[in-house]
């Protein structure tokens, strides 16, 4: 039943050094060399293609965290570990939504994925919460912040993109601006 | 100074904006005010958390470039596990596939019902049992039966009421069972049994086994002590085909004895359970004992056919000895050991009768 999927992977120690140097060529290719696995698994397990890319992409991002944290061990194949955190989370969200049926079409071999936490770390909560305030936080507010704490534009880009004649206005608005973020932040749960 | 320009002062601070002496000013602040050093802890926290927020979404934007270029429909199309065309078949079309199944199966079932082959339930089986006469009696057969009945009073004797049916059965052990059919007493409210001398008791129904036909009673009644040791046996082996056999029941209200022979091994449809035997019984004599010429029992009549002259049907004794067992088995006091003796051997039709006709019983089924 099963078909393998091959293609030209990176090796499991370039991935790594791809990684921790933020290499896109080797994250490119971590991607496409994996991804089809993945999508076997998922659609053959009641999901949709969506489904695949977002179960993915989490793993991808689980990998990439753990690889930079230095957490990261080699113990299994690179392969095997993306495998195993696809076919738990899909697990997951399966039995969220109530589809699953007790039986799950492997075509993998897999390792049990040890804590939640890695998973779903505290920071990925946080994330979360960054994400909701920032929704509500509204223009101009949010592109202020981001462009200045996340892009690290100077404040003189920014009163120029904004149209601010004095620099303190700029200033000011920002101020506010993270003082409501922080506020609407610690306002989520 | 104002939490703005703190906060502004923080920043310029942690991005190396100061000079040199604004630097030591700001760090001496730090020292002596714990507040201002927990206001630094507190944004390099909370802009760190933006920077890697900002880091994650940037990730996630590359990880969905990426995906872009991917031919995921393709992809998929190629990874799906297609089954065989069978289930494929099913899954397309199983509403239709249903529907015309079971319409197939509606008239296979119709034609047979039609045409007669569920004949266990139609016109060419009859089982055996005798609706009581005295449903249709009329009003002067009535009279007579309760002068008959005030009658049996005056000598003392045990009355009972006529039932609503009634069919044969006979004594299994000495010890008060007494074997019948089980569509003669199913659904009973309660079962009495009496025999051609009149002693009448009542009886519980202590096993039944529907696939073989076959009931069990047990006397329950403070009149009843014990048989005498039973004449006849009980055959373990099969019989063969042409033993001259006789049947004894009641088929009216008195005792009637029928003669024939054994006319095949197996039942109605080839019925494993039963022999077609060829003796004239009618309703009434379902549950009788079935007799070889030596005295042991072979079978129990159960039922015969309508639409064939002379072919009766007889569940094989071997099947009382399965019941028995279960019976043993099923309780703790009630054991049942088969009687292996028969002192019938070399006597006289007329002399087997006359010992055996009372271990056989009219049983009153009262629903």
């Amino acid at each position: 039943m099963s078909k393998a999927v091959n293609s030209s992977a990176p090796t499991d120690s370039e991935v790594v050094f791809g990684i921790l140097n933020d290499s896109d060529v080797i994250l490119k290719r971590l991607y496409v060399a994996y991804f089809p696995m993945v999508l076997q698994l998922i659609i053959n397990n009641n999901g949709t293609a969506d489904d695949a890319k977002d179960v993915y992409q989490e793993a991808i991002i689980v990998l990439y965290n753990k690889v930079k944290s230095g957490k990261f061990e080699l113990s299994s194949k690179l392969k095997t570990f993306l495998y195993s955190v696809c076919r738990k989370l899909w697990l997951k969200r399966l039995t969220q939504l109530s589809r699953y049926g007790g039986d799950i079409k492997d075509f993998e071999e897999h390792l049990p994925v040890e804590e939640e936490g890695d998973l779903h770390t505290e920071r990925d909560i946080q994330f979360e919460k960054m994400e909701g305030a920032l929704k509500l936080l509204g223009e101009p507010c949010k592109t202020i912040i981001e462009d200045f704490y996340i892009h690290n534009h100077s404040m003189q880009d920014i009163c120029e993109r904004f149209g601010y004649t004095n620099a303190d206005n700029a200033k000011t608005q920002k101020y506010k601006c993270l003082q409501r973020l922080k506020k609407l932040f610690f306002q989520q749960g | 100074m104002s939490d703005h320009q703190l906060i502004e002062l923080i920043e310029r601070y942690l991005n190396g904006e100061m000079n040199a002496e604004e630097r030591d000013r700001f760090e001496a602040m730090r020292r002596d005010n714990a507040a201002i050093e927990s206001r630094i802890e507190e944004h390099t926290h909370f802009t760190g958390l933006l920077k890697q927020y900002g880091k994650r979404i940037e990730l996630e934007n590359r990880l969905n470039a990426i995906h872009q270029e991917i031919d995921v429909h393709t992809l998929a199309e190629e990874l799906t596990v297609h089954p065989n065309w069978v289930v494929k078949l099913w899954r397309n079309h199983h509403s239709k596939i249903s529907v015309a199944a079971s319409i197939a199966l509606f008239a296979v079932v119709a034609t047979l019902y039609l045409g007669g082959s569920f004949n266990k339930n139609t016109t060419s089986y009859t089982a055996l049992r005798r609706e009581m006469q005295s449903i249709k009696r009329t009003a002067e057969n009535a009279e007579r039966n309760n002068k008959a009945i005030l009658h049996d009073i005056k000598s003392n004797k045990r009355v009972i009421n006529n039932g609503s049916f009634a069919g044969s059965g006979f004594a299994l052990t000495a010890n008060g069972y007494i074997v019948t059919n089980y569509h003669v007493v199913r659904n009973a409210d309660s079962v009495y049994v009496q025999n051609s001398s009149g002693d009448a008791y009542h009886t519980k129904v202590v096993y039944t086994e529907p696939a073989y036909d076959i009931a069990v009673l047990k006397i329950d009644d403070a009149s009843f002590s014990q048989f005498g040791n039973l004449p006849y046996n009980f055959r373990r082996s099969r019989s063969d085909v042409g033993e001259d056999l006789y049947t004894v029941g009641f088929p009216s209200d008195s005792l009637v004895l029928g003669r024939g022979y054994l006319s095949s091994a197996n039942g109605l449809n080839g019925d494993t359970v039963a022999y077609q035997v060829s003796l004239p019984v009618n309703p009434g004599n379902s549950g009788g004992p079935v007799l070889d010429s030596k005295g042991n029992i072979i079978g129990v009549i159960s039922g015969k056919q309508t639409q064939a002259e002379g072919a009766a049907y007889a569940i094989k004794s071997r099947y009382l000895f399965r019941v028995a067992k279960e019976i043993t088995k099923d309780s703790t006091d009630n054991k049942i050991v088969l009687n292996n003796k028969s002192s019938l051997s070399g006597l006289t039709q007329a002399q087997q009768f006359n010992k055996i006709r009372n271990y056989i019983f009219m049983v009153k089924v009262y629903n």
